[in-house]
Order: structure tokens, then sequence, then C-alpha cells
């Protein structure tokens, strides 16, 4: 008995020491004095002192030199010391160590032994890590195990083929007809095992009787029998049934009969209900077992344990997808859980909640997902801000509720939110024209209490900059008004300037609609060009250089100020990008400001950034001026309806420029009388345009129209030469437009 | 199929660990703290870490944590951990945490019994300690 009373001291050892390095002391001492033990040849002890080297391996300490020991005892005839062996090579070995090609040989010999004890143990290390050249070696000693009359090896032995079959797959062929015959084995415990497809009647059989028979004491888990069993045949029906219809239909009844005689107040029905309930949902069913199935979660959802009500969400949210109807009957309880204490819960209950939002429930689920953020944990906050922004983009029912959600969103979890929105909120802004002089009340209210929102302190910027004339009138239908002068508005944005807590892009917001308010305010201008010229001389590169560019507009294009500083169009969010011939008084480009023709620039503010999404739609603006040359070849036409022709000649200039002549004529009979055309190109093309030679296109081709484009690529990396032509002209007193897209253009040279 | 089980008191100390993935020596003492520090730090018996669902117990001061794949019915495997408490009681009477830290080798192998590979073999209790008792017999004998 002595040494197993010295492992349950060296144990008590090891637990009374205090400190890190003492035990690693102990642990070492011991290490030391079994590994003389080892090398003695010691036969008594020697099971003991793997079981103690396994548990120092247990606590995370080299236990390397203990391989050959487990060799050893594995050798040994006595079942105590192969047991320890054994364990001890499940848990030391693995296939990368080379100890383990030791032990083949005498797996081989524990295999034919007739104890069944030792062939499950060697199975059983077999299984656990044999690597692929020992089970190739063994796999036909297994093969004949399977056939075994004793049911507790063929168990054993299927386990271990299912691993072989893991590691060595072309053995599979092997195992498979001994695999049929165990299928229909009335034992409960090898039903564990593999699959095979044409065995689903016998399955259901088992299964059915395993319903129906009574109580069966041996395998009785809290009044349900076998639940363990019941959970793997359904889940083996739902594999077979995945795209089987016909095994779905024979496996209807049965599901149905499970998921209604099944008790589902203890955890062990529950978990049977459980898998009902995904089978059901994986095969394809019929849709009155569908229900059944969401019936079912909706039941666990009300339960108390909070386990069960954490799975039927997470399979709610799978469900959510298909069937979305059936689960908005639980959004209340779903809502409910999002108040749970428990984290997880709620992460589930916000992703459930967030798929469940509607155009008909948005009301009501924001005012549950904003009361949700302003207590939720810091980890979900982000998660729920941005779903929330999403609804309300989708479904919001009127402008201003959107920019009321948005705003409350900013205002409770402002730090969280992405960096897109602010571009996204200045443009809802901006389309709701109707909105301006509330919003900028809002805005300016929220400001004056808290700076500390960066991008709410940006949005408020920006519209106060944009909108100040309408905030100092004072008036306002939706709001009640609040006095606001000049000054108070100056002060807010000079101490959003001067504040620590503002990143320098909000001081750049702040410092532009500071500058835009000179335009609109009429008293205080001074004070507006003593900060500007202040902030000529600030450290941050960015802030001084708009500083700068202020002060000069100031001081030698005083004329322009107004111009340049006036109101902002609508920004259109599907605008694709264009290259702008002219500039027309605010038109948007990129994140480069509209050219001056001083080339000064002037910032046209950062929501243009997520204007233009590369779209190439066909929409094209901008007027431009063309002239065409009339060349022989090679030409493309391009389009030819109504009498207009128009034809394509282009020839390549340098490396990365392209020159296209445009030639129109009209083969109708009637003139045609302002013909213009207006042409776009992706993003990655410049494009230069040169003069018409006129825009009167006489009837029946008498004189033709030319322009000349210049296109230009300047990355030469996937050269997409693209051009989308809208032209107008008017022929009998009425207006005519067409568009159309070229983008192949004709000529060797082009490419 | 089961990644691994895991019985660890409520300082973090494991009573016993069992993987039935590979996972390397030095990655598993960190990856034992990190579920610890996890499961102490709520009281719900189920939870969400990035590589795989954990589905954990608590009786009295120790933990028997069970981390899964998506493909199991994780209340099954609840009751899995509590048929497993049950086995063991049976075995050993009455079983407290140092029970199972001075009798590690017989609940490796009661684990074995009930667990291979990753994959439940046996849940009868009767079955699972019958290679036990024959164990115990030959000790004597």
């Amino acid at each position: 008995m002595s040494p197993s009373v010295r492992l349950q001291e060296m144990i008590r050892v090891i637990r009374s020491a205090r400190t890190q390095g003492e035990e690693r002391g102990v642990i070492q001492r011991e290490c030391a004095a079994i590994r003389a033990q080892f090398r003695q040849a010691d036969n008594g002890g020697r099971s003991h002192n793997l079981a103690k080297l396994l548990y120092v391996h247990m606590l995370g300490y080299p236990a390397h030199f203990g391989q050959m020991e487990c060799v050893r005892l594995i050798a040994s005839p006595r079942y105590s010391e192969k047991r320890v062996g054994y364990l001890g090579a499940m848990m030391l070995l693995d296939e990368k160590q080379d100890a383990s090609l030791l032990i083949t040989n005498s797996i081989k010999n524990d295999l034919s032994h007739s104890s069944q004890y030792v062939q499950s143990l060697a199975l059983c290390t077999l299984a656990c890590m044999g690597s692929a050249e020992m089970c190739r070696d063994l796999a036909p000693e297994i093969d004949r195990l399977l056939r075994a009359s004793n049911s507790y090896i063929k168990k054993k032995a299927a386990l271990c083929a299912v691993h072989i079959v893991r590691k060595v797959p072309e053995l599979g062929e092997l195992f498979t007809p001994a695999a049929r015959s165990l299928l229909s084995e009335k034992n409960h415990g090898q039903c564990v095992t593999r699959d095979t497809h044409t065995y689903m009647p016998d399955l259901v059989q088992i299964m059915k009787g395993l319903v129906t028979t009574g109580y069966s004491p041996e395998h009785n888990v809290a009044g349900i029998s076998d639940p363990f069993l019941q959970v793997r045949i359904l889940r083996l029906l739902r594999i077979l049934g995945r795209n089987n219809d016909a095994a779905s239909d024979a496996m209807n009844d049965l599901l149905a009969q499970v998921a209604t005689n099944t008790d589902s107040s203890k955890t062990a029905g529950s978990a049977v209900l459980y898998e009902t309930v995904l089978t059901v949902m994986d095969i394809k069913s019929e849709s009155g077992l569908r229900v059944l199935a969401v019936n079912i979660l909706g039941r666990f959802l009300l339960n108390n344990d909070r386990n069960i009500r954490y799975i039927s969400m997470t399979s709610l949210q799978k469900i959510v997808v298909t069937d979305h109807n059936a689960v908005q009957r639980h959004r209340g309880t779903i809502v409910d859980c999002l108040k749970d204490p428990d984290a997880s819960v709620k992460r589930r209950a916000l992703e459930l909640s967030l798929a469940l939002v509607s155009a008909v429930n948005i009301r009501s689920m924001m005012k549950e997902l904003l009361l949700f953020l302003s207590s939720c944990p810091p980890e979900l906050k982000a998660q729920a801000a941005c779903g929330i922004f999403n609804a309300a983009e989708r479904y919001a029912p009127s402008q201003r509720w959107h920019i009321d959600t948005i705003l409350h969103v900013l205002t409770t979890a402002g730090g969280d939110v992405r960096d897109e929105t602010v571009p996204n909120l200045i443009q809802l802004i901006t389309t709701a024209s109707d909105l301006h002089c509330y919003t900028v009340h809002k805005l300016y209210r929220a400001l004056i209490t808290d700076i500390s929102q960066q991008s709410l302190v940006q949005v408020a910027c920006w519209c106060i900059g944009e909108y100040g004339d309408l905030l100092l009138r004072g008036e306002c239908d939706e709001i009640e008004p609040v006095q606001v002068s000049e000054d108070d508005v100056l002060d807010a944005l000079e101490t959003v300037l001067q504040s620590h807590m503002s990143s320098p892009a909000t001081r750049g917001f702040a410092l532009t609609a500071t500058m835009k308010l000179s335009t609109r305010i009429t008293d205080n201008v001074d004070r507006i060009r003593s900060i500007v010229s202040i902030y000529g001389s600030c450290i941050d590169v960015e802030l001084q250089q708009r500083a700068v560019e202020y002060n000069a507009l100031f001081k030698k294009y005083d004329h322009m100020r107004a111009a340049v500083l006036e109101r902002m169009p609508v920004i259109d969010k599907s605008s694709p990008d264009h290259s702008n011939g002219e500039s027309g008084g605010g038109a948007l480009k990129e994140v480069e400001p509209p050219k001056l023709k001083q080339g000064e620039a002037v910032t046209a503010q950062e929501p243009a950034n997520q204007v233009h999404d590369g779209d190439n739609s066909q929409d094209g603006h901008n007027t431009l001026m063309y002239s065409c040359d009339n060349l022989g070849s090679p030409t493309l036409t391009v389009y030819e309806k109504n009498g207009v022709t128009l034809k394509l000649h282009c020839h390549k200039q340098s490396e990365t420029g392209l020159t296209v002549t445009l030639t129109a004529s009209n083969s109708s009979d009637w003139d045609m009388s302002s013909f213009t055309l207006q042409a776009a190109v992706p993003k990655s093309v410049q494009l230069h345009m040169k003069a018409p030679s006129g825009d009167f296109l006489p009837a029946r081709g008498t004189a033709t129209l030319t322009q000349t484009v210049l296109l230009n690529n300047p990355n030469k990396v996937g050269l997409q030469w693209a051009l989308w032509i809208r032209m107008s002209y008017t022929s009998q007193g009425s207006a005519f437009q067409d568009t159309m897209q070229i983008d192949s253009f004709p000529g060797p040279a082009c490419h | 199929m089961i990644k691994f089980v895991l019985m660890v008191n409520r300082q973090g100390q494991t009573r016993l660990s069992r993987y039935y993935e590979p996972v390397e020596l030095s990655r598993r003492a960190a990856l034992e703290s990190e579920l610890v520090r996890v499961c102490l730090s709520r009281s719900k018996d189920q939870v969400c870490l990035p590589d795989f669902r954990l589905v954990y117990r608590q009786y009295a001061a120790l933990f028997i944590v069970v981390g899964i794949s998506d493909s199991e019915n994780e209340l099954s495997v609840y009751e899995l951990v509590h048929n497993f408490v049950e086995v063991l009681d049976k075995y050993f009477s009455r079983v407290v945490s140092d029970t199972i830290m001075f009798n590690l080798d017989k609940v490796h192998i009661i684990l074995d019994e009930m667990i291979q590979n990753g994959h439940v073999v046996e849940t009868n209790k009767s079955r699972i300690l019958a290679p036990l008792t024959a164990l115990d017999k030959m000790a004597d004998g």
C-alpha cells in the first residue's frame, strides 16, 4: 500500500506549496525520484510512479521521460500495470512521438488477448492516438473484432474503426459490411456509431421502440428512456434526411410523435426536443411540422432555465431567415430577454431582435432597442448601434423620426459608432430640407450640453456651419425656440476648437463651420477673422492649411467668399463619380474640392467621401464640350436610332491616353438643333473635352458635327476604357434624349 | 464532437483534463485559465468562445467544463456531464474535489469508458463501472 500513499502524499505536498516556485521545486524533486526509480527496473511501484507522473503532466510540467516507461508497462502481463501504461500512452504520446511506434506490437498482441478488458484497453488507445501506419497495420484485427460476439468489444471496435476511417479513408470500405450488421443489433450502446444510408427504416423502428416502450431502469435518465441514444438517432436522421425527400417523408410521423410525447420538464427531455427541432428544420419536412418546431422553441423561450432560453434563441436565429413570420410571434419574449442579466443571453436576444425588425414594428422595436442601448454592456454597444442604424435606414417611417433616432444613438453611444455614420447622417440631413431648422436647433442644444462624443460634435458643427442663419433666426415650428445670439454660437464653436477632447477631424469641422458662418452672420465677422488667423499658426498641419486658405479667402478673394461658402446642394447618395469639366458652385467631387480658376482649394466637406461608390450608372450630368474631327477609319458606329447616327473613331496618343472623335449625323427628314453630347467615364479615367464643331444637325446628312474627347488613364493597371454618352437634341419642336455605353473601342491602337 | 473535458476548482487549479483533439502543452495552461475566468464571471451555464462552445456545470467548488464543436447538442452534453458525476458518485460513494484528485487514474478510466475519441460511447452506469470493478477484484485477489 505504501506506494499509493506516496502518491497521495505527493499530491498533498504539491497542494500545500504556497508559491509557484515552491511547487516547482517539489515537483522537480519528485520527478527526479521518479526518474531514478524508472531506471532501476523496480517492479511494484512502477504503475504508481507513472500515475504520479500523469498528475504532474496534468499540471502542465514536462513529463516526456515517462514515455519509455509507458511502453514497458504496456508490455507487462499484469492488468493494473497495463491499465496505467495505456492511460499514460493516451495522455503522453501522440502520433508524432517515436515511442508510439513501439507500442504497436503490444497493441497487436493485446488485441488478441483472452480478456475482453485488455482488448478494450488496446482498442481505446488505438482509437485515441493511432497514427496512420498503425491503423493500417491493425485494421484487419479490428475488423475481426467487429464481428466478434461480445457486444462490449464490438462497441469499442466500432469506435476504433471510426477513428481509423478518419485517419485512413481508404480503409473505410473494409468496415462497411461490418457496420451494417451492427445496426441491426438491438444493443443500445452500439447504435451510437456511424451511419449508412439504407438502414434508415431500421433506425426509425428502433426509435419508435424507444419512445413507446416503458420504463427501462438501466438506461433511465430522469424519466426518459435513454435520451442520449434518442439524440444520436435523431441526429443521424437529420444527416440522412437532409437532401433526401423520401427519407424525410418517412421520418415525419416519428418526429411528430417524439415532439408531442416527450416530457420537457426535465433537461433530458428538453435535449431530445431540441434535437427534434433541429432535425425538423434541416430535413425537407412538411409545414405543419415546422410550425410545431417553432412552437416548441417558443415554449423554450418562456422556460425559466436560462440555458434553454439561450439555445432556443440560437436556433431561432437560424430559422428567422427562412420562416420569418413564425418567429415574429415570439417577438415580445425575445425583446424581454434583452433585459436578462446574463451577457450571452443579451447578445443572442440583440441579434435576434435586429433580425426581427420590420416596417410594421419599427417604432416599438426601436424604443426597446434604444432603451437597451443605454443600459447594455460595452462590448455589445457597437453591434447594437450598428444594427439600429441599419434598421432605421431600411424602415424609417419618417425623416424626422430617422434623424431623431440617429441623434439619440449618437448621444448615448457616440463613441462606439462607425466612421461612416457622420457622412451618412449629414447626407440624411441635407435631404430633409424642411427639417433643417429643427435639426440645427436640436444639434446646437446637444452641442452645448456635451462635446465629448466626436461623431455628434462633428455633425453638429457641420449643421451649424450650414444652417447657422436658421439657428440665429430663432423661430422654429417643431421645437420651442431658444434665443441664440451670434456670440453664443461662436462661443460654442470655439469651445470645440480649443477643447482637448476634440479630435483633429472634429477641429477641422469646427473651423470650417466657423468660416461658413462668416457669410451667414452679420455682426461678428471680425471675430471670425481673428479666430481663423490664430489657427494659421496651429501645430496641426491640416488645421493650419485650412486656416491659411480661409485667411486668403478673406484677404484676397473676399468677393468670392459668398459664392464659395454658399449652402451645399443636396448630396445624392448614388451619384457616380464624374470628373468635373466646369465647377458649378458646389458640384461635389471625391475628396478634392472643386477647383477654382485660381487653383485655390477650398474644402468641400467630408460628407463627399461616401457619395461616390464607384458605381458607374448611366446618369451623366455635366455638360462637356467636344470637338470632333471627321477622320475616315477605323470608325465604329455606336448609335443609330431615330435618324441620328453617332460614329466613334479613336486613336492612341500616348501610353495611357486615348483620343476619341465622335461624329454625329442626321439622316432623318428634320433638322435637329441644340444637339449636345455629354459623357462620363469610370473613376480611374480622366476626361478632357474639346469644343464641338457646332450644335445644329441639318437633315438628310448634309453636314455633321464632331467632337473630340481626350481620355487619360494614369494608372496603367486595369485599363478600362468605358464611355457613357448621352445625347440630347430638339427635333420638330420636342426634346429627345438618349444614352449609350461604349466599352470597346475600335482599332488596334486603342489597346 | 467533444473537444475536451476539464474539471477545475474555483481557484483555477485543474483537477482533471482530457483533450480529444491535439492541443499542445503550452496552450493548455493558457486555455484552462481563460476558461476558468470566463466561467467564474458569469452566472449561466453555457458560453460561446471563438473556437468552440463551452458547456459547464458547477458542483459546489468544482467546475466541470466540456468544450464541444458546433454540431453537438448542448443540452445533451449538459446531461452527459451530470451523468458523469452520477457515475462518479456511484463508484466513490461520495465525491468531493479531493476524491477526484487522489484517484485520478480511476476517474480517467471512468471517463474513457464514457467518452471515446470525442464521442459518447456509454451512458449506462453499471456497464461503465464493470471494468473498474473487475480491475479492483483483480487487484485484491
